[in-house]
């Protein structure tokens, strides 16, 4: 069962690159696990550290700077292409990040992320840039109920669209499956009406 | 009212459609395999509950076994649980597995049509982005997550938004050693790497129906790359043929009545699209990628951009993708010295593919200091290219036939690229550290991929087919 999501409050972690691929955001070498938990550590691992070596921190990467932080990650256009490995959302999940604002999603990253209580929110690209031009201390509010994100030390604020059934199972904590599982009977009646 | 091929397949599998919200999609064929499924059966057993229609279920190991000795216990611990773990899941819920041994094994995008469990008009899922491969027989077929993996599991649906259509027509005809796999580069690099988010898209046109079903599944099997959701190709004579006689295709009367329904998966003269793109297919040259994604690929001839030439999409990320390939803008990429070739994956590992290169290098060596993996798709490949004598070919060129799976295409086995190191590759993602941390990968057809093994160097393939025919 994926957490309930409402209203977050936070200061953000900001990664001004385009087309984060899944590959980045978990690479391939730690899907080996065949459970959700523990893929945080892992996150942007080999963006994160020199030659994979936890000792050798990265200095310029966001999530290596103590000046960033929060639950909100911050990122540029077309996030989450690539494979469909649902350890994307799980690591971003397990670093401690709610949300992840970005300019434009890949869709199967999209309901990863829906499915596991991580919201993502879609702004326009010039609101993007004005998030990016805050610094660190700058927090972000995201209502998941009202569809709007905004910039409190600016005051600017943006809507931002997400599927109403989605909204509501995010809302209220619930997933596909006990929705699916609700329907079965129906299920079987289309089955049955196809031979 | 006119429909696009893609509605005719949409409309039928609908159970019901949920107010202001997603539709519930029923799905005709599951594949899974070891790494995506395994959270999905602990949250099946979680809940109590069991898969709902196991014989709808197909699984296979790929992703991450050896392509070396498949006969002996895997070496790598975590792949060796994985691959355990399918085993005793797929056993417990009565799964039919195809796993290392069994002589349907193989990559699961290459299984499913070589064993004519892929059909038009079907709705296909798996836990894999490249499922989008078996849209080429006319399906709606695309890649999930592992909690639509087990929603799938338990109800055998899925709950989807109907996305956009987009229509891309390619017509005419391809220049000599252009081949499908410089097609969907030159789409790519034309529409860019999320030209498709949001649409399934049809690909249609004279130089798609040209193409035999291999080439086709090429084409479809990368149109994630573009974003989209799914990529499909209205099915025809080309495509019942390679069904037929199939290990699990209809046969009697059932070929039949499904033929007569398969007939009529086309998209109306006048059905609409969202979006049309149309592109010429004399205007093709064999393709190569110089970026860190897969819409950043060039005609062989052309210059790398530069930041005055270069797509929008890819203007902020131009300089990051050059500084970690090593290559400069505004130079040519012909002559770049690589390491490794790769031919293989779920883009580029089908009898056709090891055909095209067998032809190719029969008679001539690779270059010296290239190493050259050739991983055939499915054991059912392999065999035949033994068979064809293939093999030999290989091996007095220098290339090594290895075993089927997903191999360097990800990096996930034993079957990595060093870092720094250049690999021309037939795979279909070039992003960073993808075939191992630091590696460098050059997206390109299995042709331009063999070229370059036996020059050792990016090369025109075009330049060696005038010499040599």
């Amino acid at each position: 069962m994926p957490k309930a999501l409402s209203t977050i409050q936070s200061c953000f972690v900001p990664i001004k690159i385009e087309n984060i691929d899944t590959d980045q955001i978990i690479p391939a070498r730690f899907l080996k696990a065949t459970t959700k938990e523990g893929f945080g550590k892992n996150l942007f691992r080999d963006w994160r550290y020199e030659n994979d070596d936890e000792a050798k921190p990265k200095a310029d990467f966001p999530l290596n700077q103590p000046t960033y932080r929060g639950e909100i990650l911050v990122a540029g256009k077309n996030f989450g292409c690539g494979s469909s490995r649902e350890h994307a959302a799980w690591a971003i999940l397990d670093y401690g990040f709610r949300v992840v604002v970005s300019s434009f999603f890949a869709d199967i990253f999209r309901n990863n992320a829906l499915n596991n209580g991580v919201l993502p929110v879609q702004v326009s690209d010039t609101f993007l840039q004005k998030i990016f031009m805050q610094d660190a201390s700058a927090t972000l509010t995201v209502d998941l109920a009202a569809q709007t994100i905004a910039i409190d030390t600016t005051g600017e604020t943006e809507s931002f669209d997400i599927n109403p059934y989605k909204k509501t199972c995010l809302l209220n904590g619930y997933d596909d499956i006990d929705y699916l599982l609700s329907i079965k009977e129906e299920i079987q009646q289309f089955e049955s009406l196809q031979n | 009212m006119p429909r696009t091929l893609f509605e005719k397949i949409w409309d039928t599998h609908i159970v019901k459609t949920i107010d202001n919200g997603p539709s519930v999609l029923y799905i005709d064929r599951h594949f899974i395999h070891e790494v995506t499924s395994p959270q999905a059966f602990t949250g099946l057993n979680q809940r109590g509950i069991r898969v709902l229609r196991p014989q709808q279920t197909i699984a296979t190991a790929d992703h991450n076994v050896p392509t070396l000795n498949q006969h002996l216990p895997i070496k790598e611990e975590l792949s060796r649980l994985q691959v355990e773990a399918l085993k005793k899941n797929c056993a417990e819920h009565g799964i039919e597995l195809y796993g290392l041994g069994h002589p349907f094994q193989g990559i699961v995008h290459v299984i499913g049509p070589e064993l004519g469990i892929t059909q038009p008009g079907m709705t296909i899922v798996c836990g894999d982005s490249h499922t989008s491969t078996h849209g080429a027989f006319g399906s709606i077929a695309f890649g999930i997550g592992t909690s639509e993996v087990e929603m799938v599991f338990a109800s055998q649906c899925l709950l989807q938004n109907k996305p956009k259509l987009m229509r891309i027509t390619i017509d005419g005809s391809l220049q000599k050693g252009v081949v499908s796999k410089d097609i969907v580069l030159h789409i790519l690099s034309v529409i860019t790497a999320s030209g498709a988010t949001g649409y399934a898209v049809e690909f249609a046109g004279s130089a798609i129906r040209a193409l035999s079903m291999e080439a086709r599944m090429t084409i479809c099997n990368m149109s994630i790359e573009m974003g989209g959701r799914c990529g499909l190709i209205a099915p025809d004579e080309i495509t019942f043929n390679y069904i037929k006689g199939r290990t699990f295709a209809p046969q009697g009367e059932a070929w039949d009545k499904e033929m007569a329904r398969w007939q009529t998966l086309y998209s109306d003269a006048d059905a609409v699209f969202d979006k049309e793109v149309f592109i010429k297919g004399e205007d093709i040259e064999p393709m190569i990628t110089y970026g860190t994604n897969p819409g950043m690929g060039i005609g062989i001839s052309q210059l790398i951009p530069t930041t005055e030439t270069v797509n929008e999409q890819d203007k902020s990320g131009l300089a990051r993708s050059l500084a970690y390939m090593g290559l400069e803008a505004g130079t040519s990429i012909r002559g770049q010295k690589i390491d490794y070739v790769f031919i293989g994956s779920c883009t580029n590992s089908r009898i056709e593919d090891l055909r095209m290169v067998a032809s190719f290098v029969k008679g001539k060596k690779k270059a010296a200091d290239v190493e050259v993996w050739i991983v055939p798709g499915s054991k059912q490949v392999e065999a035949q290219a033994i068979a064809e004598g293939i093999d030999k070919i290989f091996e007095e060129a220098g290339f090594q036939l290895r075993q089927p799976g997903c191999s360097a295409c990800l990096g996930m086995n034993e079957d990595k690229i060093p870092a720094g190191k250049y690999c021309i590759s037939t795979s279909n993602r070039n992003f960073e550290g993808r075939q191992g941390a630091g590696a460098r990968t050059l997206l390109a057809s299995p042709l331009t991929a063999a070229a370059a093994a036996v020059t050792g160097v990016v090369t025109d393939v075009r330049e060696l087919m005038l010499n040599n025919n």
